[in-house]
């Protein structure tokens, strides 16, 4: 079991013709994930060709819009490789078009696009991860995003991250002590995204085959002392933790746009110590992630 | 991305929100004109010299001077503060030199408000805060008496509500002391809807007013302006370019930007280059945790060239500061070899004289270990991330 994918979810690729959107799903149908449709405007009718785990051909229908995709394809989950200034109108389409899950790799998209796609949010009950993520992995069975696959290992832990690079560097540690993922989510570094901690603690705190989650937050904001308050009411399972940004100056954007300590709020120490008093075992270094994690079980 | 006040204004006027006349003026001489000008103009004597820089504070840091004796004053004041170091709470310690200045009419005040609007990350709206405390620091407003500010979010298809932007009048006792209490709550409203379309459509990340203020004859106008873009729009405002003053901004972030890095400039010893922006300021911090100071953080990003590595490599290379490089990367799109080719391209052209630790792993490991092997250059491996920061730590420790 995992969350939210596994090996039999459909998924659609929007922006599938791009140099991103076809590297990556080519990569994705090469570890085993279900892409069964592309979408791409005017290029509907085209077939995207990929190879799959066992190097035989895949071939991906393209179709001009999401509705028809989702209706000639049975797609229930979309991954979108679409540019910043055309992502939120791609996501809004992947809703109108009744897919239940909505992954924005994109990076760069106004605050402003993503305030109105969350309104959209607010009347569905699709579920949006990102924008600016690496996307969703259950391991050895859906790999959806841009995450190297062959690090991940099959198992029991979930990881969820608001950075990328971060993530693969915890899911790295667990796989070299033995530990696998149930399923690693990367909810993005953006200040207005889709799924926050607290969604995703959830479904791991739900899901019989998570034994215990690592949670990676960083600078800016208030998710991370939300999830604390989440967690300390309802956490069944170990949560290890790692805060990243505990050296940044205050006012500078570091790299993600929700990245940025302003009005002395957000900071490393004021996360650590909400995270730490919920019971959050929060991981001195960012080396000790998963040694972290393992110590509490 | 950040402009100067009287750049905010002409944006407001455009949106119909009242405003004080004003020139912005770069010299002494054109500050006196101005001030002649806005005399003659608006039949009162006085004027305010305001220091044009991106910090707030500046009023309380000297830099805003109010002059009641004309023109020829205005021009000495201008004199003295062109070419000042202006401190104040947001700017640091060295403070930012005035290079340009605003001169205004001076008007008569009867309140200070705040009024401010930022995107809320938890309510995923903009959150439009009013405040009776304006004119001083809204940051100690928060923290002291958070009740005194006034907040509502505004519905992205239903925009501001009539009835939200009343409930502020009113919760501000907006018309008390006016001699007109209904205009004066009228032209509230009005300044708020125009404030909540300007910071939709100019795609805004913060806009302040303080103070907005009601003057004695109960009229509102805004005295200040803050507006602070969102950089992720910047594609579909290409006047930005335009308003974006350099010396505000720090050249090697500026150099970073134009290369597509991502680049922040700290105060140690210790240059970082890495992919992705969490394990960036994670690598900052396991270089504090192994007990040493990061000079940068550099995010090289996802999808970085072998042009981009090499440009990023040597704006550490080339920073008098570096005592030390720490390359980390976990290869996901960003292969290893990339990096190393970079890495050495770098190298080959500006050398290398302080101690450099690699520390690789992920997509086109092997490749990347092999192109530095060969490149004979004096690199010290890192096993991980931690290895990593202690051998840098320890090199810089030792030279």
């Amino acid at each position: 079991m995992s969350v939210l994918v596994d090996k039999n979810t459909r998924v659609l690729v929007q922006g599938i013709t791009g140099g991103a959107g076809s590297f990556h799903a080519g990569q994705c149908i090469a570890y085993g994930t279900k892409i069964v449709a592309g979408c791409t405007p005017n290029r509907g009718g085209e077939t995207f060709e990929a190879k799959g785990p066992d190097g035989s051909p895949v071939k991906v229908p393209v179709f001009d819009t999401t509705a028809e995709a989702v209706k000639q394809t049975g797609a229930e989950v979309s991954c979108i490789f679409v540019p910043a200034l055309g992502a939120a109108d791609a996501i809004v389409e992947a809703i109108d078009a009744g897919c239940r899950l909505v992954i924005c790799i994109t990076e760069g998209i106004p605050v402003m696009d993503m305030i109105r796609v969350r309104r959209v949010l607010e009347t569905s009950s699709a579920r949006l991860i990102g924008p600016n993520c690496p996307g969703i992995i259950t391991p050895g069975a859906c790999k959806i995003g841009i995450m190297p696959g062959h690090i991940h290992r099959t198992g029991r832990f979930g990881v969820v991250s608001r950075s990328g690079t971060l993530t693969y560097e915890a899911v790295g540690q667990l796989t070299a002590l033995g530990m696998g993922q149930s399923t690693c989510i990367g909810i993005g570094g953006d200040p207005v995204g889709g799924m926050d901690f607290i969604d995703c603690l959830r479904l791991f705190n739900d899901d019989p085959d998570t034994d215990g989650v690592i949670m990676i937050g960083e600078i800016g904001g208030n998710a991370e002392e939300r999830a604390a308050a989440f967690i300390q009411e309802n956490m069944k399972k170990p949560v290890a933790g790692f805060i990243a940004g505990t050296t940044a100056p205050p006012g500078k954007r570091m790299g993600h746009a929700g990245a940025i300590i302003s009005g002395g709020k957000g900071t490393a120490a004021d996360k650590i110590r909400a995270l730490e008093a919920a019971g959050v075992r929060v991981a001195p270094s960012p080396a000790e992630m998963g040694v972290t994690l393992k110590a509490m079980l | 991305m950040k402009i100067h006040e009287y750049q905010g204004k002409q944006i407001f006027a455009r949106y119909g929100i009242p405003i004080p006349k004003g020139i912005p003026v770069f010299s002494p001489e054109e500050a006196q004109k101005a001030a002649q000008k806005l005399i003659d103009e608006t039949d009162s004597p006085v004027v305010v010299v305001k220091a044009q820089i991106h910090a707030g504070g500046r009023g309380k840091g000297g830099g805003v001077k109010v002059v009641k004796d004309g023109a020829a004053a205005a021009g000495k004041v201008a004199a003295s503060l062109l070419g000042m170091q202006l401190v104040t709470h947001q700017t640091g310690p060295e403070g930012q030199k005035v290079q340009r200045l605003y001169v205004e009419q001076g008007l008569d005040i009867a309140r200070e408000l705040y009024l401010g609007m930022v995107v809320d990350r938890e309510k995923r709206r903009i959150a439009v805060m009013a405040s009776t405390e304006g004119g001083v620091e809204i940051e100690h407003v928060a923290a002291t008496t958070p009740e005194k500010i006034l907040t509502e979010h505004v519905d992205p298809v239903l925009g501001l509500g009539g009835y939200q932007a009343r409930k502020l009048a009113y919760g501000l006792g907006l018309g008390a002391g006016s001699p007109k209490p209904k205009e004066t709550i009228a032209q509230f409203v009005k300044i708020l809807a125009s404030l909540t379309t300007l910071f939709e459509k100019e795609d805004c990340s913060l806009c302040e007013i303080n103070p907005l203020i009601v003057t004695r004859t109960g009229d509102v106008i805004a005295l200040d302006a803050k507006l602070n873009f969102d950089d992720n729009a910047s594609d579909r405002h290409r006047e930005w370019a335009e308003l974006m003053d350099k010396d505000e901004e720090d050249p090697v972030e500026l150099e970073a930007k134009g290369a597509g890095l991502s680049y922040v400039s700290l105060d140690g010893d210790i240059g970082c280059l890495v992919n992705g922006a969490g394990l960036a300021m994670a690598t900052m911090d396991i270089i504090q945790h192994a007990g040493g100071r990061p000079a940068n953080f550099l995010d090289v990003g996802g999808g970085a060239t072998r042009e981009q590595v090499t440009k990023a490599f040597k704006m550490i290379l080339s920073s008098s500061k570096v005592r030390g490089i720490f390359v980390n990367i976990f290869g996901g799109i960003m292969k290893c070899d990339v990096i190393a080719e970079g890495v050495v391209a770098a190298t080959r052209e500006l050398g290398l004289k302080v101690p450099l630790v690699v520390r690789l792993e992920g997509t086109n490991v092997e490749r990347g270990k092999e192109i530095l092997n060969a490149s004979g250059l004096a690199i010290q491996p890192a096993d991980n991330m931690l290895d990593g920061a202690r051998k840098i730590v320890a090199a810089v420790k030792a030279a």
